[in-house]
């Protein structure tokens, strides 16, 4: 309840600068949802991974971007913007480095339509 | 000197930003931490060129407003692809040629790749990178040219020769 109570309290705080943040902080949350279940619906290795980058970009990102609309001071802000930009150097260098490794290994990725499409022109052919 | 110059003025900023808290005892502290930084990687031979890559920081920043613009767009095609009922993705790899020539700028481009959602970089080559992309029409090697050439000038400083570069 309290919780709540300080959500409520953010986004009707006076200025644009807190329901700015609060508005951001709220996309990135949705779109990190979002990604979870694109991570359990995808069919297979590879194309889960891509799922998982939304969590990456548009998830964390804005996240951050929200945090630094809401953040009390220009320290705070400075530190944010170094954690993005660790997560924009390590997130794709973690990404290659299991998708080189699951490549090497010779997991063979699923090529082509698949699901329903595939179904209905297996149907008829 | 230049570079040795460059590190310590770069550890200060990161020190002042990180510390907040600017009283003589702590603010000794950060000088003597920095000195010490500053001679170890000194002694360590991170002092050149590619270390330090400074004079590529405005290029890089130039190429940044691209790659977010592009980095949006692909996420809202990957978010449809998740919420589509009917899954109608259709994976594909292709083998993208890269006119990058410093490993900097391969850097830049295979990292552009696969920080845009729906495609991943797999294997990078000499002269060609190995992409796994989720939609085939997406994926085609000439969709990945303009972002080639703009990650090459933004890591070799150069703009590169086109598709008649590579033998």
């Amino acid at each position: 309840m309290e919780f709540i109570n300080d959500v409520i309290g953010v986004i009707t705080a006076p200025g644009w600068r807190h329901f700015v943040g609060a508005l951001l902080c709220a996309i990135g949350g949705v779109s990190t949802v979002i990604a979870a279940a694109g991570v359990l619906r995808f069919p297979d290795f590879y194309t889960r991974l891509h799922a998982a980058s939304v969590t990456d970009t548009l998830g964390a990102l804005t996240l951050i971007l929200g945090m630094a609309f809401l953040a009390p001071g220009l320290l705070i802000v400075f530190k944010l913007i170094l954690i993005g930009l660790f997560l924009v150097l390590t997130g794709p260098t973690s990404a290659h480095a299991i998708a080189n490794a699951a490549y090497t290994a010779g997991l063979e990725p699923i090529i082509g339509k698949i699901g329903l499409q595939k179904a209905k022109e297996e149907d008829e052919a | 000197m230049l570079y040795v110059m460059g590190l310590a003025t770069a550890l200060t900023l990161l020190w002042l930003g990180m510390s907040g808290i600017y009283e003589p005892v702590v603010l000794s502290l950060g000088v003597i931490s920095i000195a010490i930084t500053v001679i170890l990687a000194t002694r360590l031979g991170l002092k050149d060129r590619e270390t330090s890559p400074y004079h590529r920081i405005i290029p890089f920043l130039l190429y940044t407003p691209y790659l977010i613009v592009e980095i949006l767009k692909a996420n809202l095609t990957v978010i449809k692809a998740i919420l589509k009922p009917d899954m109608d993705i259709q994976p594909t790899m292709v083998k993208v040629k890269t006119t990058c020539r410093s490993d900097l700028a391969k850097v830049i481009f295979a990292n552009s790749i696969t920080l845009t959602p729906g495609t991943v970089t797999l294997r990078v080559d000499d002269e060609s990178m190995l992409v796994h992309g989720l939609y085939e029409a997406d994926a085609q090697p000439e969709a990945f040219e303009e972002m080639d050439r703009r990650s090459s000038l933004a890591g070799d400083g150069r703009p590169s020769k086109g598709k008649g570069a590579t033998k």
